[in-house]
C-alpha cells in the first residue's frame, strides 16, 4: 500500500544514482538494485553512448529521472526546447515520477549551472508553483520538487524555507523529494532546527527521499556528495520516514565515487531504519 | 508578515538578475570575489543589500561561496572538454584563454556540453590569446569540438547499398551522419589528442553536488607536433569516438559529397587529383569502408519517385 497519495512508489525500495564509473560493473555483473536514478540532463542528447547505455539499463532496471536544470524557481519562462527534449527522455525511460529542484539558476538566458537558493516570498512561490504545473501538464508525469542545500539567505524572504516549500507544493499540488542531507546542511548553515523543518513539511506529499554525504568546514557545510551518509543525517532520515511512512529512498554519491558495491552497501543501510519502522508498526497493530 | 510590503514578481526577476550577475562575476587573484563592484562601490555594500549575513559569515563571504563555485564548475568543464588545447597552450595560456572566453561567452544552454560552442570563432577573433601557437590551437579547438559532436550527435538511419540499387551516380546525393566531421588540419593532432585525453580521464557528468577542488590534474609537458598537413574524419562507431586519417583524395571526395555535389561530380573532382590507374577500384573500396562504418544516412527524400513527389531538379537526396 502506498504510504500517502503522492507516494505510489513505496515498493521502489532503495535506489542509487546511475554514474559513469559504474556502467561497466552494472552492465556486466547485472547486480540486483531496486532502481536507478538518472540525472536527466546527462541523457538529453541526440545519440551516442549515453543513450546506448541508458537503453541497456532500461532493459534490466527501473529508472527514475532527476533533473538539475528545470529551474522551477526562475522568473524566466520554461524553455520549450528543453522541455521537448525532456519529454522525449520521459517517453524513453517511462519514469513513474520526475524530480527537479526548488531553486533557480539562470537569468537573462545565461546559466550558472548551480542550484541557487530561492527568496522565500509569496511572489516566488506563485511563480514556482505555476511553472511546476506547466511542466507537469506538458510532461504528463507526476513531479516532485527537491529542497536544495544553501549557503546564503535573502533579506527579502517572507517565511521559512519549509513554509516556502509547503506553500509551493500546495499551490502546485505536487510531490516533494525530501533531501534530508540538504536539510541538515542548510540547518547548520542557517542555524535552524532540522526537526522543525521535517515537522513543518506536509509529510503526505513526500514522494521520495534523498540521502547523501557532506563536508564540514570551519564556518559552513558543503553538500559535496563525496562521503558516506553521516549519523545526524541518518537520524533525520529515521525521523522523516516515521512521518512519511516507507518511501522510495536514494543515495547520491557524485564525487570520489567508490566501487559500485560500496555505494550500494551504503544505500542499503536505509533498510535498517525502514525495518525498525515496519517493526514498530507491526507491534502497534 | 502581513504588515510588511511583499516582494513583487518584477522584484523577484530583478533580484535573480542581480544575484546571477554577482555569481558570474570574474574572480580576482587567489580565487576570491572581486571587492569592487562594476560601478566602483565596495562589493560588500552591494551584496549586503540583498544577502543576509549570519553569525559566522558576512554577506560577502556567503555570496563568495557561489561565485567560486560557478567558476570552479565552468573552468573544470572546459578543462575536461579541451585537454588537447590545454596541452598545446600550457597551463597559463590556456587559463587566460578560458577566462577570456567564458567572460565573453557564458553558458547559454541548460547543458555544459555546449559551453565551448563559440570557442573556434573566439580563437579566430583573438589570435593574441594563443600566439605563437595560433594555428595549432585553432586546429586543436576544431578537433576537440568535433569530438564533442561525434560523442553524442544524432545517428540517422544508415544508408545501405540496397538503397542505391538502380541509381545513376549523377542522381545520387549522399549525406553524412551528423556525428561525422571532416577536418583539414595543419598539424597531425590525432595521436596527440588521444594521449592528452587518456591523461585527462572521464568527463564529469551533471550533478547537484558542490565541488570543493579542481578535478583536473596539472597538464604534463608534451612535445608539440610539427606542422604536417593532415586530413581527418572524426566519427563514432559502436558508441566510441574515433579519429580516422584520410588521404587528400578521400578528403576531397567526402567534402564534395558533404557540400552537396552529386556522387558523379564528387568523383570527378577526386579523379583530377589522382594519377593511379586503379582509382576507380580504390574509390569503390573507400565507399564500401565508409558505408560499413555507417557514415552516410538516409533522408526523408530517399524515394521521391515512389511517392510521386518528383524532385524538380531530378536529384535524389540520400
Amino acid at each position: 500500500m502506498p504510504a500517502n497519495p503522492f507516494n505510489n512508489f513505496t515498493e521502489y525500495g532503495i535506489g542509487i544514482g546511475l554514474r559513469v564509473p559504474h556502467y561497466e560493473h552494472i552492465l556486466s555483473q547485472k547486480p540486483t538494485v531496486d532502481w536507478f536514478e538518472i540525472i536527466s540532463e546527462n541523457f538529453m542528447v541526440d545519440g551516442g553512448r549515453p543513450l546506448a547505455v541508458l537503453d541497456q539499463i532500461l532493459e534490466q532496471y527501473r529508472v527514475v529521472q532527476h533533473g538539475v536544470s528545470m529551474y522551477f524557481g526562475s522568473s524566466e519562462k520554461l524553455d520549450r526546447e528543453h522541455m521537448k527534449k525532456l519529454k522525449r527522455l520521459v517517453k524513453r525511460t517511462k519514469t513513474p515520477w520526475l524530480s527537479d529542484h526548488l531553486c533557480w539558476g539562470s537569468a537573462d538566458g545565461r546559466f550558472t549551472h548551480d542550484l541557487l537558493p530561492m527568496p522565500y516570498t509569496f511572489a516566488a512561490a506563485r511563480v514556482t508553483a505555476q511553472k511546476i504545473r506547466e511542466a507537469r501538464d506538458f510532461l504528463e508525469v507526476p513531479i516532485a520538487v527537491e529542497n536544495v542545500s544553501s549557503y546564503a539567505e535573502f533579506h527579502v524572504s517572507e517565511m521559512t524555507e519549509w513554509e516556502f516549500l509547503s506553500e509551493v507544493v500546495e499551490q502546485a499540488d505536487c510531490g516533494i523529494l525530501l533531501d534530508v542531507n540538504n536539510i541538515y546542511v542548510s540547518s547548520r548553515n542557517h542555524s535552524f532546527n532540522p526537526y522543525d523543518y521535517l515537522n513543518g513539511v506536509p509529510a503526505h506529499r513526500v514522494a521520495q527521499i534523498h540521502i547523501a554525504g557532506h563536508t564540514k568546514y570551519e564556518k559552513y557545510i558543503l553538500d559535496t556528495h563525496d562521503h558516506p551518509v553521516l549519523d545526524p543525517v541518518w537520524k533525520l532520515y529515521a525521523h522523516a520516514i516515521s512521518a512519511t511512512g516507507k518511501t522510495a529512498t536514494l543515495l547520491e554519491w557524485d564525487a570520489h565515487i567508490p566501487s559500485f558495491d560500496e555505494v550500494h552497501r551504503e544505500a542499503l543501510k536505509a533498510n535498517r531504519f525502514i525495518e525498525k519502522l515496519e517493526n514498530k508498526k507491526s507491534l502497534a497493530a | 508578515m502581513p504588515l510588511e510590503r511583499r516582494q513583487t514578481e518584477g522584484e523577484l526577476r530583478q533580484l535573480q538578475q542581480l544575484m546571477a550577475a554577482s555569481v558570474m562575476r570574474p574572480l580576482i587573484a587567489g580565487d576570491t570575489m572581486n571587492p569592487r563592484w562594476d560601478d566602483g562601490r565596495p562589493t560588500k555594500n552591494v551584496v549586503a543589500e540583498f544577502i543576509k549575513p549570519n553569525d559566522r559569515l558576512t554577506s560577502f563571504e556567503r555570496l563568495e561561496i557561489y561565485n567560486r563555485q560557478y567558476w570552479l564548475r565552468v573552468i573544470d568543464c572546459f578543462q575536461e572538454d579541451y585537454p588537447g588545447l590545454r596541452a598545446v597552450l600550457g597551463e597559463r595560456k590556456f587559463s587566460r584563454l578560458t577566462l577570456a572566453y567564458l567572460k565573453q561567452f557564458p553558458s547559454t544552454s541548460f547543458t555544459l556540453r555546449n559551453l565551448g560552442q563559440y570557442l573556434i570563432e573566439f580563437i579566430r577573433a583573438k589570435p593574441n590569446l594563443t600566439k605563437p601557437h595560433f594555428q595549432l590551437a585553432l586546429d586543436m579547438a576544431r578537433m576537440e569540438w568535433a569530438h564533442i559532436e561525434a560523442f553524442d550527435n544524432e545517428a540517422k538511419q544508415r544508408l545501405t547499398t540496397d538503397d542505391l540499387l538502380g541509381m545513376q551516380p549523377a542522381e545520387i546525393h549522399l549525406r553524412l551522419q551528423p556525428y561525422v566531421t571532416l577536418l583539414e588540419l595543419d598539424y597531425p593532432l590525432d595521436d596527440f589528442l588521444v594521449a592528452a585525453k587518456q591523461e585527462a580521464g572521464l568527463r564529469s557528468e551533471a550533478s547537484n553536488a558542490i565541488e570543493t577542488k579542481r578535478k583536473v590534474s596539472p597538464v604534463k609537458p608534451r612535445q608539440r607536433p610539427k606542422k604536417t598537413k593532415t586530413f581527418l574524419a572524426i566519427h563514432r562507431y559502436n558508441d566510441s569516438v574515433f579519429y580516422k586519417r584520410l588521404t587528400l583524395s578521400q578528403f576531397t571526395l567526402l567534402s564534395a559529397v558533404k557540400n552537396g555535389s552529386s556522387l558523379e561530380k564528387a568523383c570527378e573532382e577526386t579523379l583530377a587529383l589522382e594519377d593511379s590507374e586503379n582509382i576507380g577500384d580504390e574509390i569503390r573500396d573507400w565507399f564500401q569502408n565508409w558505408m560499413s562504418l555507417g557514415w552516410f544516412c538516409r533522408s526523408q527524400n530517399l524515394f521521391p519517385n515512389k511517392t510521386g513527389n518528383k524532385n524538380p531538379y531530378g536529384v535524389k537526396y540520400l
